[in-house]
Order: structure tokens, then C-alpha cells, then sequence
């Protein structure tokens, strides 16, 4: 039972960032029917830009915990949100009345170059960090022990969850990104700024998915620039398992890989984790191919 | 754009440009303070950092004057900034940079500048609109396919004299058999993306699936390479048949992430299995291929065998198992090349064309669209299947870490860039693709970075592909071409092109 709180809680973190890039994924797909193959690496830099931070900051002289962190979540959130921008405004836009296998070549291509990059520039070596947070929360008379930074992990997760829900359900920018999402062309005739709400679904993209790349950076203490790959990879599944262009639905399917991975790993062992997330994905779609909370397509002929 | 024209130069607007620019400075500062301008460093404490200022501003400079540039160009003063980026170039060739990243900035940044300039002089002159330019590279590739009609036999003539030019080293060889895996790798690929249309994003997996099954098969049943290069085709097939099933159902995008995930089960499990694998350190020691099985490639062949140079009376080279594999790989990928060409042609072929174009149509029609679409994917398979057992035979070793995504994303990149269906593109992409990193081996570091950079302004520049061009399979009331085309056929494309015009998409 403790082991199994255990690993619920390993998993729901992994699973709050999974989700976290998902979401990225999910909502570029939604507005321009596009794989954003790019923004795994898009998290990867995020979880640069972190580590970079903190370690001007350290050199600065603040060592004062909570204030490093929220420098670090903003700096990451800002500059990862300029790649993500920069991104969109030199490899997508130019594509987007193309066939649609242009903009997927495009973005494997930007997706090549922005590892390149970091790697020359930030060298190919793994970056070991000493834990920023230590320590842990004990529950149950120690037989389950949290770390303060899944904890950390899981209520910013939710926070900016809340926030996002509100940004896109309440605000006009919301109002605008949903309309792009069903009709971008009428949208347009209304006054909406198609380019600029576009822009701003890769920034917004962005800087979730740099959260999330410092949350790893937090929580597993070392990086390297090949870590966006996989954790691209696997956010995009959570993306179609959880119904692709749902928001709740990425975050649904977020967690629910994250939990396949931690229960697989805590009792199977490491090696095959991989393999049962993928076969999970396969199992859903062929049994649900809209994903978990995907409305069902209706093609008109 | 248009309108533009470089006789009357506007009066330059200089504070919109001037911040045009400055804004465009300001992204990239914000782009390159943290990882140009921050570099992590391992020192003995720990992780430590060092500043690199000046390639930040050297790059915001570049920029900077480069928005500017361009600016200019658009406002028609296309001349005097062509002078100034030549200029630029110049000095970054022969005047000394303090540091090395400077002068390969300034190179590049002048020569695209440069060329930018060109290309608005030239358009200029000729006031073509981008359309106009389009289609006239479009009649371009239109003339390349036509040409290839005579240019393929040529190109395969030369293909199959290169080893007995003087030109032919061990180098040039060995570049030339890895072009041609690649390039029957693409044309194998272009079968399920090309004809089909669909988007396989784990190729490299049946790549994997037929170097293992020779490696394997060799190594525990000691079976020769040509008992297993049909076994691994067929080993490759089945395994795609195997995926294909529950998947193929699935639209166009859950198709595309559920092939990915394939390729990296079948990597994971190869590097797993280590027991029956060798996991991470892969299978060494994968006998060569044999002159079909009656002669070796060897100096002192083995008790029972001959030697091939002793067969034919010839002096001993090493050089003749690499000819050898040349010709194999040459054979294998004109198979493919034939297959597509053929298979084109009849009714499978043009059901798969269908399909690509419309989906419902052709269920409407009475194509059985799973079926259709597993052979598509079993013979790209097999085709996959092929290359992977020559990739074995003639690497001698492989390793998990040959069948990454990376591969596939090239082989697809292959297929697209070259322009989806058409197999001329292929070669071209190909030797685009995998000849010039090769030319460029000296660059390492920056290879790949050019490579992905490479991907996006090819895409950029010819969004449908480089020779995308694609003449009508069969005219409702013209005159069908070369005597192909069967009625049923004719039929089937005319009344699927009825169902899509009327759809309201």
C-alpha cells in the first residue's frame, strides 16, 4: 500500500509534466492542425534556459531558495517563450497553406537544428545539478516519503492549470484562440488577428513546456540536449490519448501515462516502460481513435 | 511584393526600418543571451559558467544589419545592399575575426544577404510574381520528369560503369553504396508515402527488423545471405503486416505517432533482449556476402570454397567486395525502383493513388481500403527489410543505435523534399540529403546543425518538394498515356475526382 502511494505520487508528477508539454502539442494541433515536432525541444532549452539561470543567479549571490526558483520559472517561461515564438515565425508560417507534410518536414528539420544548437553551444555532456530543493515530506509514519519537489511540481502544475483554464475560457485572448481553432478564416472576417493568436498558442506552448523542462531539471537533477526526443514523444501520445486539441484531455492523458510509466516501473521493472506506454497508445486508439476526450470527427463528403 | 520594382526606388522610410530592425535585434538577443551568451562548463566544483558576450552582440550585429538588409532589398535598393553583403562576405574570407564563430557568421549572413539581393534583382527585372515563380519551377520539374524518361537508363548506365572508372577509390565507393541505400531506402518509403499517402514516421523500424533477422539468423543458424535476404524481407513484411493490422484504421496523424512509437519498440526491444540481441553492443562479426554463394571475397578462402579473384583469373583487391556490394545494393534498389513503376500501372497501384487522393471516395467505390493500405505497408516493409539485411552484410556490425528516429526522419525528409511520388526527387534528395553532409565531413560539429537548417529552407523555398510535379494518371478525355490504363481504372480515378470536387472541404 505505501509503495503503491509511493508510486502514485512519482506518477502523477511525471505525469503533471508530460501533461504540461501535451498541452503544447494538443493546442498547435488544434489551431493549425499541425505536429509540432520542434516542441520537445522546445522543453529541452526550457530545461536549459533553468539550469543557465541558476546558475547566474548563483554566481550573483542569491541563495535565497524560494526567491531562486521563481527567477528560474520566469526566466525559463520567458526566453523558452521567444524560441517558441522564433520558431513559429521562421519554419510554420511561411507553410501554412502548404501541403500538409511540409510544415511536419519543417518542424523535424527545426527540430534536428535546435539539438544541434544546443549541443555545440552547451556541449554534448550531461549536466549534473545538486538538488536546488532537498528534503522530503514524510507521511503515514515515514513509510511514504515525498519529495518537496514532486509536491512543488504537482500544485504548480495545478496553479497554472487553474490560471490557463481561466486565460482560455474568460479572457478575449481565449475567446479569440477558440474561435481561430474552430474557423480561422471567419475568425478573420470578425476582427480576430489570426497571425498574432497563433503567435501567441506557441508562446503560451512554450513557456508550459519550459516549466515542465525545469521541473525534470529539478526533479531528476541532470539534463542533456537529447532529453526533448523522447519526452516530446511521449507528451505527444498523452496529446492522443487524451483526444488531440482537448486541453483537459492532454492533461488527462498527461497523467495517465505518467502513472502507466511510474506503477510500470515501480513494479516491472525500468527497462519495458517505454514499450507498455506505447502499447497503451495503440490499445486506446483502436478502441477509442478519438483519444479519451476527443470529439468524434465528422467528414463531410 | 509585386508592385516593387527596382527603376524607382521609394524614399526609404528609415524609422519604420530602423525599428523593423532594432526589434528583430531584440529577439535575437533574448534568444541568445542564455545559451550563446551563458555557457555551462564543468569545473571540479561542479557546473560553472562562462560568459561569451561578444558572440551575442556579434550576433545581434548580424542580425541587425542582416533585417536591415532585407528591409532595404524590399524598398527596391536590392543593388547597394548586394555591394555591401559581398563586401561583408570579402572581409569575413580574408580579413583576421577574433573569433572563428564571427567569421562563419559574417561569411554566411553575406552570402544569404547576397543571394537575397540577387534573387530581388533578377525578380525585379523580370517582375515575376512569387506564383509566376512558382510555376515556373514547377515547369522546371515538370521538365526533369519528362527528362528522366531518357536520364534514368543514362544515370543507371553511369551508375553501373562507376566502379571500373579510374575515379572509383575505396572513398567514393563506399559514399556511392550508402547513397544508394538511402535511395532505395526512399524509393521504399515513397511506396507507402508517396503512392499510398501515408505518413510513416517509423520506417526505420523494418530497416531494423531485417538487419537483425540476418544478423540473428547468421549468427545462430549460420544461414548464408542469400538464404536470408529473402527470409528477412519476408521477416520485415510480416512484422509490418503485424503492425499494420490494428493501425491502419487510425487517421492520417494518430497513424503517423503510432508508427513512431513502433520504430522505438522495436529499438527498445532491441535493446532489451540483450541475451538474444546483444543489447546496447549490438551483433559483430556478420559474415560477408559470398559471390551467390560459389565464390569468396576472401584472399585465402576457407577449405571447400573458392575464391572469387582465383575464379576469374584476377589479381587479389579488396576492392572487389566492395564493387561487389555496390552492384548488390545497385540491383536491390532498381528493384524497387521497377516494382513502383510497374506496380503503378495496375490496379493495385492505382487504388493506392486513389486512396491518397480520397479515402471515402474510394471506399464508396468498393476498394477494400485496409487491405490496400497493409500491402502497401507490407512491400514498403519488405523493400525496408532488404536494405537493413545489406546494411548488416556489409556493416558487419550493427547496433541498436542505427535504427534510431533520426533515420527515419531522413528517409522521410528523402521522400518529401525530393517531392512526395515522384522517383527522380528521391535521387535528387538524396544526393542532396546524404552527398553533401558527406562532402562536408570536415564540418562535423556543424553538420547536422546545417542539415536540420537545410530541411527548413528546402521546405521553405519548395514547399510541395523540390521536383514536385505530378502529370494526371489517366485523362477522363485525353489520350492515356503510353497505353496504360484500364477501364476499370479510369473509372475508379474519374469518379473519385467527382466525389472530392463535390465535398465541401
Amino acid at each position: 500500500m505505501e509503495y503503491f502511494l509511493q508510486q502514485l505520487i512519482n506518477g502523477l508528477s511525471l505525469g503533471a509534466i508530460y501533461g504540461l508539454i501535451a498541452i503544447g502539442y494538443t493546442m498547435v494541433y488544434g489551431i493549425i492542425g499541425m505536429i509540432n515536432f520542434a516542441h520537445g525541444e522546445i522543453y529541452m532549452i526550457g530545461a536549459f534556459v533553468a539550469l543557465i539561470t541558476f546558475l547566474a543567479i548563483g554566481s550573483l549571490g542569491i541563495t535565497w531558495v524560494p526567491l531562486a526558483l521563481l527567477i528560474m520559472l520566469v526566466a525559463s517561461m520567458l526566453f523558452t517563450a521567444v524560441y517558441g515564438w522564433t520558431v513559429e515565425r521562421i519554419a510554420y508560417r511561411p507553410l501554412r497553406s502548404s501541403p500538409r507534410l511540409a510544415p511536419l518536414i519543417s518542424a523535424i528539420g527545426m527540430s534536428i537544428f535546435l539539438q544541434n544548437y544546443v549541443q555545440i553551444l552547451q556541449g554534448a555532456r550531461s549536466k549534473p545539478l545538486q538538488p536546488i530543493l532537498p528534503g522530503n515530506l514524510t507521511l503515514m509514519d515515514g513509510a511514504v516519503s515525498v519529495s518537496y519537489v514532486r509536491l512543488a511540481t504537482i500544485v504548480i502544475t495545478i496553479a497554472l492549470m487553474y490560471g490557463f483554464t481561466q486565460l482560455i475560457t474568460r479572457t478575449s485572448l481565449g475567446r479569440a484562440q477558440r474561435a481561430c481553432e474552430q474557423d480561422k478564416k471567419m475568425a478573420g472576417l470578425l476582427g480576430v488577428n489570426v497571425d498574432r493568436v497563433i503567435s501567441l498558442t506557441f508562446v503560451m506552448g512554450a513557456a508550459l513546456a519550459a516549466v515542465a523542462g525545469m521541473m525534470v531539471l529539478l526533479i531528476y537533477g541532470v539534463i542533456d540536449f537529447y532529453i526533448g526526443f523522447l519526452a516530446g514523444v511521449k507528451a505527444f501520445t498523452a496529446a492522443v490519448l487524451g483526444g488531440i486539441g482537448s486541453l483537459p484531455g492532454a492533461m488527462l492523458g498527461g497523467v495517465v501515462i505518467g502513472l502507466i510509466e511510474a506503477f510500470w516501473s515501480g513494479y516491472m521493472g525500468s527497462e519495458w516502460k517505454d514499450v507498455a506506454t506505447f502499447t497503451i497508445l495503440v490499445l486506446v486508439l483502436i478502441f477509442r481513435p478519438t483519444g479519451l476526450l476527443g470529439r468524434p470527427e465528422i467528414e463531410k463528403v | 511584393m509585386t508592385a516593387i520594382s527596382l527603376s524607382s526606388p521609394r524614399a526609404i522610410a528609415w524609422p519604420a526600418i530602423l525599428k523593423e530592425a532594432a526589434m528583430t535585434a531584440f529577439v535575437a538577443l533574448l534568444l541568445t543571451i542564455p545559451l550563446v551568451g551563458l555557457r555551462t562548463v564543468d569545473r571540479p566544483t561542479g557546473l560553472g559558467l562562462e560568459t561569451r558576450w561578444d558572440e551575442v552582440a556579434a550576433a545581434v550585429g548580424l542580425v541587425f544589419l542582416g533585417r536591415l538588409g532585407l528591409c532595404l532589398i524590399r524598398e527596391g535598393h536590392a543593388v547597394t545592399v548586394l555591394v555591401l553583403a559581398a563586401a561583408a562576405t570579402a572581409a569575413g574570407f580574408f580579413i583576421a575575426m577574433p573569433t572563428e564563430a564571427l567569421r562563419v557568421i559574417l561569411i554566411a549572413g553575406g552570402a544569404v544577404i547576397a543571394i537575397r539581393a540577387i534573387l530581388a534583382i533578377r525578380t525585379g527585372r523580370s517582375k515575376l510574381s512569387q506564383a509566376e515563380r512558382d510555376k515556373r519551377m514547377d515547369h522546371i520539374a515538370a521538365q526533369v520528369q519528362h527528362a528522366s524518361r531518357w536520364l534514368g537508363p543514362i544515370a543507371v548506365v553511369v551508375a553501373l560503369a562507376f566502379p571500373f572508372t579510374p575515379l572509383a577509390d575505396r572513398q567514393l565507393l563506399d559514399i556511392g553504396i550508402l547513397l544508394l541505400t538511402y535511395i532505395m531506402l526512399g524509393w521504399g518509403l515513397n511506396i507507402v508515402v508517396g503512392l499510398a499517402g501515408l505518413l510513416d514516421l517509423g520506417y526505420v523500424a523494418f530497416y531494423a527488423v531485417g538487419a537483425y533477422s540476418y544478423a540473428l539468423l547468421a549468427h545462430y543458424f549460420g544461414f548464408s545471405f542469400w538464404v536470408c535476404l529473402p527470409l528477412a524481407g519476408f521477416l520485415a513484411a510480416m512484422s509490418g503486416v503485424l503492425l499494420g493490422f490494428p493501425v491502419l484504421r487510425l487517421r492520417g496523424d494518430y497513424f503517423a505517432i503510432v508508427t513512431l512509437g513502433f520504430g522505438e519498440i522495436i529499438r527498445i526491444i532491441l535493446i532489451n533482449w540483450y541475451q538474444f540481441t546483444g543489447g546496447p553492443n549490438g551483433i559483430s562479426g556478420i559474415p560477408r556476402p559470398s559471390f551467390f554463394g560459389i565464390a569468396d571475397f576472401t584472399r585465402t578462402p576457407a577449405e571447400g570454397t573458392a575464391a572469387f579473384h582465383e575464379m576469374f583469373g584476377l589479381e587479389f583487391s579488396p576492392l572487389h567486395r566492395i564493387i561487389f556490394l555496390y552492384y548488390l545494393i545497385l540491383v536491390l534498389a532498381l528493384v524497387v525502383n521497377l516494382f513502383t513503376m510497374r506496380v503503378r500501372k495496375l490496379p493495385l497501384g492505382r487504388a493506392w493513388e486513389a486512396l491518397r487522393e480520397d479515402d471515402i471516395a474510394c471506399a464508396s467505390l468498393g476498394i477494400n481500403r485496409t487491405n490496400m493500405k497493409l500491402a502497401a505497408f507490407a512491400i514498403a516493409a519488405m523493400f525496408g527489410g532488404f536494405a537493413g539485411s545489406f546494411f548488416a552484410t556489409r556493416q558487419g556490425f550493427i547496433s541498436p543505435e542505427s535504427f534510431t528516429f533520426i533515420e527515419s526522419a531522413i528517409i522521410l525528409a528523402i521522400v518529401v523534399l525530393g517531392g512526395m511520388g515522384s522517383q527522380i526527387g528521391v535521387v535528387v534528395a538524396a544526393l542532396l540529403v546524404i552527398g553533401l553532409p558527406e562532402a562536408f565531413r570536415e564540418l562535423a560539429d556543424y553538420r547536422m546543425l546545417a542539415f536540420g537548417m537545410g530541411m527548413v529552407l528546402i521546405m521553405l523555398w519548395r514547399p510541395r518538394g523540390l521536383l514536385a510535379h505530378r502529370d494526371p494518371t489517366i485523362l477522363l478525355h485525353g489520350r492515356p498515356k503510353g497505353g496504360g490504363g484500364g477501364p476499370a481504372a479510369g473509372t475508379a480515378a474519374a469518379g473519385g475526382q467527382g466525389i472530392a470536387g463535390g465535398s465541401a472541404k
